[in-house]
């Protein structure tokens, strides 16, 4: 692989675009194809295909066999809320390979010494959430506990194609929650994108314990094609 | 403490957990600081393979290595096959699994079969 082309993947990455690595595996040639080329490109269908599933793969086209190397953005983790859970979290991301950004308008909540690993914002929800761009690839959290900081981001994400919506709180908040989402136009479809309570049921009680049922409950949203009882 | 050959070869660059977003961006950085560098890819599987088509290994000439292709059976194998990719810059592509003659040595204990496909970065 030239390292010209190798730069230009992780480039792609870093900017969290999608693309594909094709490979001629006989030959050795490579192309590297970004997200906003496959339409023009000879094996624009296939690549296409291997974009939606995600995954790499073998091909064999007109007596060649080529290798993709499919190449989503890296998984991001919006956590609404610089709070004691979100300090357990940030750390146990990292080593799931998803990218986490705190945000939290209370400004001694979000500061760099409560997270010095990855980026705190001390903003509003809705003022920074277009910003960012919460795509496919993005899952938010909202931690605060406070509907004046949550409810703003759990707009956005619901308005958005994020992969996982997860929401602090007791029944009893949701259901309030529910309740204010209601006035705001959302319907039955919206609320069963909220994981809420948040978390898988594994009984956490530390901050710690809670960050790992949270981040359980995003990986099995991101694999849930894989799990055996889905 | 007895150290076997293959515990001295195989040196890991960064004993901390790597992601796939490190393996191809410490491909790069070594390669920029003159290294060679060569990068595995897992590119086929058959029956239960240890780890999904697309992973990579990325190994320099020192065989310090960054990742994995399999549970830790054949990654010996693979990084002596990269250390003569990085020699003659042809790639390669190595199968291995239960039919194979080396089953013993560095065979998939699991039963599964898997295709590494191993290339140098220019």
């Amino acid at each position: 692989m030239r390292l010209s082309l190798l730069s230009d993947l992780n480039a792609e990455r870093s900017a969290r675009r999608a693309a594909v690595l094709v490979t001629d595996v006989a030959s050795g040639e490579q192309r590297l194809v970004r997200e906003a080329e496959v339409e023009g490109d000879p094996l624009a269908q296939e690549l296409q295909g291997a974009l939606r599933r995600g995954k790499s793969g073998l091909i064999d086209q007109d007596g060649r066999q080529f290798f993709l190397t499919v190449q989503a953005p890296p998984v991001r983790v919006v956590v609404i809320g610089a709070v004691h859970i979100s300090q357990a979290l940030a750390p146990m991301a990292k080593g799931l390979d998803l990218d986490v950004t705190i945000i939290d308008p209370r400004t001694a909540f979000a500061t760099p010494e409560r997270f010095p690993d990855v980026p705190v914002l001390a903003e509003w929800p809705d003022a920074v959430l277009p910003e960012i761009g919460i795509d496919r690839y993005t899952a938010v959290v909202a931690l605060t506990h406070d509907p004046k900081i949550d409810d703003p981001a759990l707009i956005a994400a619901l308005r958005s194609e994020c992969f996982y919506i997860g929401a602090l709180g007791s029944r009893k908040t949701h259901e309030r929650r529910v309740q204010r989402l209601t006035e705001a136009g959302f319907g039955e479809a919206d609320f069963a994108r909220i994981h809420a309570p948040i978390g898988l049921d594994i009984g956490a009680v530390s901050p710690a314990e809670i960050a790992v049922s949270i981040l359980a409950e995003i990986v099995a949203s991101l694999r849930k094609e894989r799990r055996r009882t889905a | 403490m007895a150290v076997s050959i293959g515990e001295l070869l195989l040196v890991p660059e960064n004993v901390m957990l790597s992601t796939d977003t490190d393996i191809l961006k410490t491909a790069e950085a070594w390669r920029r600081q003159g290294r060679g560098v060569a990068i595995a890819t897992v590119v086929e599987t058959w029956g239960s393979a240890p780890r999904p088509v697309g992973s990579h290994l990325v190994i320099d000439e020192e065989t310090k290595f960054l990742g994995s292709v399999s549970g830790g059976c054949v990654e010996g194998a693979v990084i002596t096959e990269a250390l003569d990719v990085i020699a003659d810059g042809k790639p390669r592509m190595i199968e291995f699994g239960v039919a194979d003659e080396t089953a013993w040595q560095v065979g998939l204990s699991c039963g599964g079969r898997i295709r590494v496909y191993v290339e140098r970065v220019d």
